[in-house]
């Protein structure tokens, strides 16, 4: 079954507590590298049936109005991931 | 709702306010979400100021006849999500909404996860993120009252300082420079924390109001703090605080003097 994949991101002006934590504690296990990590969330979204332009749109109005807080975050990424195929469809 | 009776007595403390007979008429509905914490103690605060307290469920599709409602603490649907969120799109805040932005401007206070279900509802601006230290935190915690026009605010005095319980997790208000400015000249910012911001708040912004006065949502929880006995200590008198009571005493005289401004 296709799965529709919405990830959402914190603004980039908006202090990520979680994220600041996380960069604190890398060094101390000896990852040295990163200056900065963002914590986001990802859903996965199953469609019983073909991902349809309507069911697209429904994920996308559903991203914009409940995955993601608009004063808070940002809607990085809409997509579709076809079942069995690491192809994936551009939705953005 | 089976009464629950009262252990402390109120009219033996001479600073308590309590409020007249013509006030025991209004109907103040607490709404339940599955995972709300403090509709008990919301509605035990809404008996003490005079009033008779309703139970609301969130699946319920009628707000029947209350006069006001109160959106208690908690972690309704587990803050899954987002805090606040899910809590938005129950059936029951839909009319919620309606009637706090209609005419009749239904008096609405948001305790902590009630304030976040008010800022994911757009009936205040905003958002609430986690405390900046990351930690759940439950303090005593000192207030300054900096608007007193609001429904549930009249009986307190600008500048006034109060003590109530804050507990949360996700209590750090933030929201972009032009909406705070917007609220600090509009007046809009009702409550700041006095001492030591808790969480990070900007602009130490515990409390704030929408623009007609009649919705208010803040994080500190004022039912905790509504009887001698319970609930904080008073720094200034060592006794226990009862100055969360002036918010369901506010609501009653904005009632009964028929509605905000």
């Amino acid at each position: 079954m296709p799965r529709i994949v919405v990830d959402v991101m914190p603004k980039p002006e908006i202090l990520d507590p979680q994220g600041k934590a996380i960069v604190g504690a890398l060094p101390r296990l000896g990852f040295t590298a990163f200056s900065g990590v963002r914590q986001g969330k990802r859903f996965e979204l199953t469609v019983d049936g073909p991902v349809t332009d309507d069911v697209l749109e429904q994920a996308r109005t559903a991203a914009a109005t409940m995955l993601s807080n608009p004063v808070i975050e940002d809607v990085v990424n809409v997509e579709v991931l076809a079942d069995e195929s690491t192809e994936t469809v551009e939705a953005n | 709702m089976s009464e629950v009776p009262l252990i402390a007595d109120l009219s033996a403390r001479e600073s308590a306010p309590l409020s007249g007979a013509a006030l025991s008429g209004a109907r103040i509905g607490v709404v339940t979400f599955p995972g709300t914490l403090d509709d008990r103690d919301a509605a035990r605060a809404v008996r003490l100021a005079g009033a008779t307290a309703v139970r609301l469920w969130h699946a319920d599709t009628s707000l029947g006849d209350v006069d006001a409602v109160v959106l208690p603490g908690g972690f309704s649907y587990g803050d899954y999500l987002r805090a606040g969120a899910i809590a938005r799109f129950a059936p029951l805040m839909g009319k919620i909404v309606d009637a706090a932005n209609s005419d009749a401007k239904l008096p609405v206070l948001g305790i902590c996860n009630g304030f976040q279900i008010l800022t994911e509802s757009h009936l205040l601006p905003g958002s609430m993120i986690k405390n900046d230290h990351l930690k759940f935190i439950c303090r005593d915690q000192t207030l300054r009252v900096e608007n007193n026009a609001t429904a549930w605010t009249s009986e307190y005095e600008v500048g006034q300082e109060i003590t109530i319980v804050l507990k949360n997790q996700d209590g750090q208000y933030v929201a972009d420079k032009k909406t705070l400015d917007e609220l600090e000249g509009e007046g809009r910012v009702v409550f700041r924390y006095v001492g030591w911001n808790p969480n990070g708040s900007r602009r130490n912004i515990a409390g704030i109001t929408n623009a007609a006065g009649n919705v208010v949502g803040l994080m500190p929880h004022p039912e905790h703090a509504v009887e001698p006995g319970f609930g904080p200590l008073d720094p200034d008198s060592s006794d226990y605080s009862t100055d969360g009571l002036g918010f369901f005493t506010s609501v009653l005289t904005t009632l009964v003097a028929g509605g905000t401004k």
